[in-house]
């Protein structure tokens, strides 16, 4: 991944000092074991902190929104599919950005690593193929394919979408994904089960939105559930409340979500909260054929009319 | 001071004992991370743990409380009349706490018991709780507590001091409270004070050796409020922020909360939640103006609040005990640890650091 990095700071000094851009967007070295920080550098002198490494799962679209500056913003293949999206949806303009590509290998799941012991882990670091675990009295080498996020390893979309520069050399895509075997097990459910599933699921949330808040899509200046005239959602953590609010949010996002795993990344308590937005992608792609985020010369199907768009639901 | 030898064979009979007098609440390992609960009869605390997910403090200060319910049916004559919600506020024993969590009652208690208000919904769970800690052993890399006035064999706002020597605790007696507790569960092994109280203190000193984290503090108090509120590095801390609730849902010592009320066809509730100073709708007036319209304004105050307003207020330090729950947990990784240090180091160095 050093070589990520040196390419990342290479192109990010020179747009800053070309003045194409007046910051660039990238992450930091985080302070704790598996979590790097959003950031942005200004000047030549700041590019030193930029890094690059399996722990960017956070979406940088996210901090486009409304932004009136000249942006230079590293994008794995998710940022850029929410690029495309904030584009079309007229939340940043493509004159104004610069987009640095990383064609991206997987993030890493944190949870799932820190499950996986039980001391404390103090210090993690990789190489091309493994991640190395370390922690009082133990030390592992862990296969990086097998604790990537849920999202990366399904992932059919690893090379920016929309890219001015690149950070690496694009990579072959994976093939013959099956990415909705987890969607169909739920679809296969009885009611009832079905029910319980989602009960059991979002039992453990405390409502703090970071699903919603780390998701590049949910940039409403005031959110349903924050409406108090009329007052659509109650705000306690009674369980309908709770669910109204991850299956509006989940299809708030249809047609827009790339997968990009945000959401589940920023939970606090583990929630796996892609499953709601990921049975939506999948309706989106078997109904029209959509995927988000790939062309700028689309508009997403709910958001506009075909006359051959399907209409069984209407009986 | 009073030491009881607790056999770990006998942690179990005692705690069956315990239910006859107290509701009990401990740490439990669910799914994948430990958090409090009631517990039933019969199932124990798991004490095998770092620390929980969430701060205790939903124990006395539960995320949702319904406080009143009416009717509104005219036909009902007490209709539109708020009337009190009876709440069990019988002894409970709050088992296996971390002395930093401890801390943070007293900590919390500032805000909801002053000689002006005295809030009877988390004074009355307070008053009936009791608090037995556990004293920490293995302090996480996140750890700041010993330069949070605070520590991991930490004493105050506990009734109660578990230290796990192995095959038995060493329970040091802080209260009459605490001495009621061990009698109820049956545990009469009196310790030797001297032998105790040197095994407590050589564990004292390996944990506190252990703690590897560390804030500044030392000039908060000297700086001036206005010159940190005006200060240039905010938009730099906040950039990162998605102003989720997170770190002030995850803290044991946010207390702030918001009243709401619910309505279903001709019966309401009223109730207060947890609220955030991360969430825009915190600040926002009936009028639609908002006083904390940015992400920055924001963050600043969460980190003025905690580190500069309540420094002045009450002179006795932070309002952190140093658990490192927020810097866990934050999703994007903004580190009270670094913000406390830019603030007390403003102005005294030439360069922020980065």
């Amino acid at each position: 991944m050093s070589d990520y990095t040196a390419k990342i700071k290479e192109i990010s000094a020179r747009l800053l000092k070309e003045e194409k851009v007046e910051m660039v967007i990238g992450f930091r070295k985080g302070t704790v074991p598996m979590m790097n920080e959003p950031c942005f550098v200004k000047t030549p002198e700041d590019i030193k902190k930029l890094v690059w490494d399996s722990n960017c799962g956070i979406n940088l679209a996210n901090y486009l929104t409304g932004r009136k500056e000249k942006i230079g913003i590293i994008a794995k293949g998710c940022d850029s599919r929410n690029i495309v999206t904030h584009i079309i949806e007229n939340k940043i303009k493509r004159e104004q950005l610069l987009i640095i590509g990383v064609p991206c290998k997987g993030m890493i799941d944190k949870n799932k690593i820190i499950s996986m012991f039980e001391n404390e882990i103090n210090e993690v670091s990789e190489n091309e193929e493994n991640i190395i675990v370390k922690g009082e009295g133990f030390e592992k080498t862990l296969n990086k394919n097998d604790v990537l996020q849920e999202n990366c390893k399904i992932c059919i979309h690893r090379n920016p979408a929309i890219y001015d520069e690149l950070a690496a050399d694009l990579l072959d895509e994976q093939k013959d994904i099956d990415r909705y075997e987890d969607v169909r097990k739920i679809e296969a459910m009885a009611p009832e089960d079905k029910w319980k599933y989602f009960e059991d699921l979002l039992s453990p949330c405390i409502r703090c939105y970071a699903c919603r808040n780390a998701c590049p899509l949910c940039y409403c200046p005031t959110c349903f559930v924050d409406e108090s005239k009329p007052q659509w959602v109650g705000k306690s953590i009674d369980p309908t409340d709770t669910r109204t609010f991850h299956f509006l949010r989940a299809y708030h996002c249809a047609g827009r979500c790339t997968d990009c795993g945000a959401c589940e990344r920023a939970c606090p308590m583990g929630i796996k909260v892609r499953i709601f937005t990921k049975k939506l992608e999948k309706d989106c792609l078997e109904l029209y054929g959509w995927e988000a985020g790939l062309s700028l010369d689309e508009r997403p199907p709910l958001d506009t009319y075909r006359p051959d768009d399907p209409e069984d639901f209407i009986k | 001071m009073k030491y009881i030898n607790i056999d770990k064979k006998s942690w179990a009979s005692g705690l069956e004992n315990l239910y006859e007098n107290y509701r009990l609440f401990g740490p439990v390992k669910n799914n994948k991370h430990h958090v409090f609960k009631e517990l039933s009869k019969g199932e124990l605390p798991d004490l095998n743990y770092l620390n929980t997910l969430l701060s205790p403090k939903s124990i006395v200060f539960p995320q949702s409380e319904t406080m009143f319910e009416y009717s509104l049916d005219e036909s009902k004559e007490d209709h539109h009349i708020l009337k009190e919600i009876n709440k069990d506020y019988s002894p409970r024993a709050l088992i296996g706490i971390r002395p930093c969590d401890a801390a943070s009652f007293l900590l919390v208690k500032r805000n909801f018991d002053t000689p002006e208000y005295k809030d009877p919904y988390w004074l009355s769970a307070y008053e009936a709780t009791i608090f037995i800690g556990l004293a920490c052993s293995s302090p996480c890399s996140t750890c700041f507590c010993t330069s949070a006035g605070c520590g991991p064999f930490h004493e105050d706002g506990l009734d109660l001091l578990l230290v796990d020597e192995g095959k038995n605790f060493i329970a040091k007696i802080l209260t009459p409270r605490g001495e009621n507790f061990i009698k109820s569960a049956g545990w009469e092994t009196e310790a030797d004070p001297t032998a105790a109280e040197k095994i407590i203190k050589d564990m004292k000193i390996k944990a506190e050796e252990k703690i590897a984290s560390f804030v500044s503090t030392d000039q908060l108090k000297n700086k001036s409020t206005t010159r940190l509120y005006d200060a240039p590095f905010w938009e730099e801390i906040a950039f990162a922020c998605i102003n989720c609730g997170t770190c002030t849902y995850a803290c044991p010592t946010c207390w702030c909360f918001d009243i709401q009320d619910e309505v279903s066809k001709s019966s309401g509730l009223r109730m207060r939640n947890w609220d955030s100073c991360m969430f825009p709708l915190f600040t926002l007036h009936g009028t639609g103006y908002n006083p904390r319209n940015t992400k920055v304004q924001r963050v600043r105050q969460r980190f003025m609040h905690k580190l500069k307003y309540y420094v002045d207020k009450y002179s006795d330090g932070i309002q952190c005990v140093g658990c490192g729950r927020c810097i866990r947990l934050c999703p994007v990784n903004i580190d009270i640890r670094r913000v406390c240090d830019i603030m007390n180091n403003y102005g005294s160095r030439s360069r922020l650091e980065t």
